[in-house]
């Protein structure tokens, strides 16, 4: 077998794996900005149920969370007579983008709690509201300062796809694995998804690059 | 003498263990230019931000045009007020910032439109033509598009002034508006507030450290010292003949190095 031999597998693995990234980071960035949100508010339920989120999803591993979602969850579904039962795609993002969200939450009201306290007293002087505060004063100073910890994040997310291999979701870690027990061939196929999962990498670090730019607009520029 | 549109009533703030404002009675009339002086730590802000509503007090009443400020009327009685007692009276108040806090990641002309559009309603067409009137009365219509980090601090606080004066208010509170700028932009902000001193409808609070400009704008003069004020008066007799012996040393003090 030809190492070219090798790409259409993997390509189909890495498509799967771009769908996994994109949609889990969307999930993540919706539970970010919601629990990180959530955990400044004034009401002690929204708070209270953010802050369980949070701690839950940084204190346990993915591994476990995935396990628990993928073989645990259909389990009492069965008990209390649901079915939990998850596709492995649906709880493949679901344990990615629950994970990646709670170390986003923490960006999210990090970066909000980080907006001087001079721009919402003046917010308040000229009467808006708390949420109008939140939208038209504090998020927008605080969306720059949250992009590169975001960058990270979401390459973190990446590669932690790789995991969701253990649950026989066919995505790049996966397909190397069957070509390799297949081929034996070990160092030509992690050296090519060494250098896709890197590749992969960059075009995410760049696009949230672009996207820091975006959200930094109104900045000076050096 | 008409009924007070500012008045405080044996007003006690405290930080803590520290008391900041002992029993304060204070008043000021409808268009009347007020200026505050005194030393540093004396409670001057303290005055302006309680009127704002960025700090509560914790005794006393305020009056702020016939109606409590940090307190609601029910069943005869005054009780707390609530957010929205506070929303309806900061209606009556602006305030302008030693350190500007323009928003950054707004335009100029965002800066002025942003609140009379979000909290009075105003039509966008409106507020950008009342902005762009006021941008004129402050010199700096041909800056609308420009990011606050464009401007020279003179600029941010004549646009700081602006969008105070864009959600009309009764009432203009100044905390030392030109203490953050180099000396030679000074002159260009105490000449827009020099200017609006001169509408008699507009009543004007202002926290300085300008003697000269405080002489020239106010029509009366407050001395504050540990929380109280020591001296009130009309400029030219409080600058020239205080009666009280801290306001000569105060006086003395700052005016000294400018004779
Ligand atoms: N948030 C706060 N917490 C604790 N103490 C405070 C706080 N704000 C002000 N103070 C204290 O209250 C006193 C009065 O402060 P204030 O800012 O009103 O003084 P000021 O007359 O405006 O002084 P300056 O000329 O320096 O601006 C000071 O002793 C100050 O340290
Ligand atoms: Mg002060």
């Amino acid at each position: 077998m030809n190492w070219t031999e090798y790409l259409p597998p993997l390509l189909e693995g890495a498509w799967v794996t771009v769908q996994l990234t994109v949609y889990s980071m969307v999930l993540g960035a919706l539970l970010s900005f919601a629990a990180g949100i959530g955990k400044l508010s004034p009401n002690w339920a929204i708070k209270g149920l953010s802050v369980v989120y949070i701690e839950i999803f940084r204190g346990t591993s993915l591994l476990v969370q995935l396990f628990w979602l993928y073989f645990a969850l259909p389990l009492v579904g069965d008990l209390i007579g649901i079915n939990l039962r998850l596709p492995p795609v649906i709880a493949g993002v679901l344990a990615l983008g629950l994970n990646i969200g709670a170390y986003g939450a923490e960006v999210v009201r990090g970066s909000l709690q980080a907006v001087p306290v001079a721009q919402l007293e003046t917010a308040r002087a000229l009467n808006f509201t708390r949420r109008q505060t939140l939208w038209r004063v504090a998020l927008p100073q605080a969306l720059p300062e949250m992009m590169p910890p975001f960058s990270n994040l979401a390459v973190q997310n990446l590669k932690d796809t790789a995991l969701v291999s253990l649950i026989s979701l066919g995505d790049l870690a996966f397909r190397a694995e069957q070509i390799r027990n297949f081929t034996q061939d070990s160092v030509t196929v992690y050296t090519i998804i060494l250098f896709m999962y890197f590749g992969m990498a960059l075009v995410l670090a760049s696009f949230v690059r672009g996207l820091e730019f975006w959200v930094s607009r109104w900045r000076a520029r050096a | 003498m008409s009924e007070p549109i500012i008045r405080f009533d044996k007003v006690v703030k405290r930080f803590g263990a520290l008391t900041v404002l002992d029993r304060l009675d204070f008043t000021v009339q409808p268009g009347e230019k007020v200026s505050i002086i005194g030393p540093s730590g004396s409670g001057k802000s303290t005055v302006l931000r309680i009127l704002m509503t960025l700090e509560p007090i914790q005794e006393g009443t305020i009056w702020v045009d016939g109606h409590p400020l940090w307190h609601e009327e029910r069943d005869g009685r005054l009780v707390p007020a609530s957010e929205a007692h506070l929303r309806e009276m900061r209606k009556l108040l602006g305030m302008v910032f030693q350190q500007f806090n323009l928003f950054p990641h707004m335009t100029v002309l965002r800066n002025i439109t942003e609140a009379p559009i979000a909290v009075l309603g105003m039509s966008k067409q409106e507020a950008r033509e009342r902005a762009m009137e006021l941008l004129e009365l402050v010199g700096l219509a041909d800056q609308a598009d420009k990011f606050p980090h464009q401007l020279s601090g003179g600029q941010q606080q004549r646009v700081g002034i602006a969008r105070a004066l864009a959600m009309r208010p009764k009432i203009m509170l100044f905390d030392e508006p030109t203490s953050a700028l180099d000396p030679e932009l000074v002159g260009e902000v105490l000449t827009v507030i020099g200017k609006l001193a001169h509408e008699h409808d507009l009543t004007m609070l202002l926290v300085t450290h300008e003697m000269r400009f405080a002489r020239e704008v106010s029509d009366r003069v407050c001395f504050f010292d540990q929380g109280r004020m020591v001296e009130e008066g009309p400029p030219d007799q409080l600058f020239t003949e205080p009666r009280e012996a801290r306001t000569r040393e105060f006086l003395k003090a700052v005016l000294a190095p400018q004779e």
